[in-house]
């Protein structure tokens, strides 16, 4: 150590002493604390229980792998993950697209704006908004269904149903904001080309597939991997405000397990060894998903 | 140049066709916020004889509105609730990400690489909920102001696109000052703050529509109802359906219907942001890209 350079620098240190014991403090001893998944711990013990309580090995992951619930609350995240990416994440880019296509700029600026706009909103007032235009009495949705003719259907409460509500919400969400990069992407393509494709007798359809899809690949190929990274996030508080027990045969996700075994149930041990199952999981995706977008495109996220 | 080449008729149908599609989206946008706002301002009268929901009013009906603003403490508690965590919030929020950024954009700095690493780790591995529940419990912040804002105080991503705005900022600048006599505190206050000024308030803003929009944190580490944000007062009365006289609204002989009550909450708790954001909007959007491009 070189200590000369340390007092010279000394004021930095200072400076950056508070941020410091925010991380140490709130994300550290947090870090630690997931010993307790390893032992059992009464949540009438507080915190000293972390380092009296009994080690009892992998009993709690091994309650959880056995359990109904594994195969049930792993399906449900990764399915609806999965289709939140396979309806979500073209939206954006058919988004960009048509908006790229667009030579009106101040048309092109309104429905941007109008497009950004769900994503500055919170999540209880999207489920609260989807809550209100799904309900039997007299919901959007339903009076639509009543006035032709058919029976009301109680949505948020059917488990056909359920996913294709977080999903769509999903999609309303996020589809404007996620075409930004796209958009910017192809700001970015030589103009030229486009001139050279309509002397060739391109149409628009073409010059489309041709040239402006090919001039995003790198983006799309970036914020897809990111993506799979985050495969084990599939919407956890949405999921908490819609969903209901009659839905939770397909609509309860790990994050939604953990917050009842831990802070209904109090089960604090055995939930923490489910949210550490899936963290780690999580870990090696994030960490496969930076090594990939290296490897394709020489810049990761770190 | 393009434009000297007469359209042919199927770019123009090209065109017409992406304008529909786009005026769709749009509406699919609106319509249920339209919905929702159209619903708050309908009278007892009108739902029951049209039904509880209505896309244009017959006549605009402030009686949810007034019940909620005027006969209630519970919605302008929850507004002081949100309104302190936006600003006491997102101050808190600033100082500590840009000190931490600062110091650690500093290239000379002995250890900064294991002080990065240190903060990096924290962005792929957590405690979970668990474990931070029990940490925040055991501090005795729990029903406290401090619980709205101590979560999240700094958030390692945008400490880093902060880090990499500093790191951006030419040396020469502070090498002249330095020549001039200039401190290093001088230096950060005099002209890396004013020249920062940008990208602290697009972090700002980052940071104070994150606090807006919060609504998690609150519902579990608050259960005092005086403490309770608008977006948690809201949830509670909109999704989980709580009564009227556990939202401390004055009883009323002719009540508005339930979904108009609803409707004007979440009307009352989005119109902050919906008139604040076309101005936020860009700085966002350039902000992400920042965020995205390097990070």
């Amino acid at each position: 150590m070189n200590w000369a350079a340390v007092k010279i620098n000394r004021f930095y240190y200072y400076l950056i002493i508070p941020g410091m014991l925010y991380f140490l403090i709130f994300d550290y001893i947090p870090m630690f604390g997931v010993i307790i998944a390893f032992k059992d711990i009464s949540p009438f013990e507080g915190v000293q229980a972390i380092f009296s309580g009994e080690w009892v090995g992998f009993k709690h992951f091994v309650r959880f792998w056995n359990s109904y619930y594994f195969w049930n609350v792993m399906s449900n995240t990764l399915i609806i993950s999965l289709y939140k990416l396979l309806f979500g994440f073209p939206a954006s880019i058919v988004l960009a697209l048509l908006l790229n296509e667009l030579r009106f700029v101040v048309f092109k600026r309104i429905v941007q704006t109008i497009s950004y706009l769900p994503h500055f909103i919170s999540t209880v007032v999207v489920a609260g908004l989807a809550m209100m235009i799904l309900s039997t009495d007299g919901g959007l949705v339903n009076a639509i269904l009543v006035f032709f003719g058919k029976e009301p259907v109680h949505f948020l409460g059917s488990p056909e149903y359920f996913r294709s509500i977080l999903v769509i919400s999903h999609v309303w969400q996020t589809i404007g904001w996620g075409s930004i990069l796209y958009l910017a992407a192809m700001s970015g393509i030589d103009p030229g080309l486009y001139e050279a494709a309509r002397m060739d007798g391109a149409g628009r359809f073409r010059q489309m597939w041709h040239i402006t899809l090919p001039g995003i690949t790198h983006v799309v190929v970036i914020l897809l991997i990111f993506q799979i990274g985050g495969l084990l996030n599939a919407g956890f508080e949405k999921v908490l405000l819609l969903y209901s027990p009659s839905v939770y045969e397909v609509a309860d996700i790990i994050d939604t397990y953990v917050y009842r075994e831990g802070l209904l149930r109090l089960n604090y041990s055995f939930a923490t060894a489910v949210g550490l199952f899936k963290n780690v999981l999580a870990m090696f995706l994030i960490l496969g998903a930076n090594y990939l977008a290296k490897k394709m495109n020489q810049t990761g996220i770190w | 140049m393009a434009k000297t080449i007469k359209p042919t008729v199927g770019e123009r149908a090209f065109d017409v066709i992406n304008i529909v599609l786009l005026v769709a989206l749009s509406l699919m946008f609106l319509i249920p916020f339209l919905s929702v706002l159209s619903t708050s301002f309908i009278s007892n009268a009108e739902s029951m004889r049209r039904g509880a929901f209505v896309l244009i009013p017959e006549k605009l009906d402030f009686a949810a509105y007034d019940l909620l603003l005027n006969k209630g403490t519970l919605i302008w508690t929850a507004y002081k609730i949100t309104l302190f965590k936006v600003v006491v919030g997102t101050f808190l929020n600033l100082v500590f990400t840009s000190t931490l950024a600062y110091g650690l954009s500093r290239r000379k700095l002995p250890g900064r690489n294991a002080l990065v690493f240190f903060i990096f780790l924290t962005m792929i591995f957590h405690g979970g909920l668990i474990p931070t529940y029990m940490l925040m419990d055991n501090l005795g912040v729990k029903d406290t102001l401090l619980a709205l804002i101590l979560p999240g105080l700094v958030s390692a991503w945008n400490l880093f696109i902060l880090r990499n705005f500093f790191m951006s900022l030419p040396e020469e600048l502070e090498e002249s000052a330095i020549m001039d006599g200039a401190s290093p505190p001088v230096i950060l206050w005099k002209i890396v703050i004013p020249l920062s000024m940008p990208a602290i308030a697009t972090i700002g803003l980052f940071y104070a529509v994150h606090h807006w929009n919060d609504w998690f944190g609150a519902s579990i580490y608050i259960n005092d109802r005086s403490l309770l944000p608008v977006q948690v007062v809201m949830r509670n009365i909109v999704l989980a359906g709580v009564a009227q006289n556990e939202t401390m609204i004055e009883y009323v002989n002719d009540p508005p219907p339930a979904q108009t009550l609803k409707s004007a909450i979440i009307i009352i708790s989005t119109v902050p942001i919906l008139f604040v954001y076309p101005f936020i909007q860009r700085f966002f959007v350039k902000g992400m890209m920042v965020g995205s491009i390097k990070g």
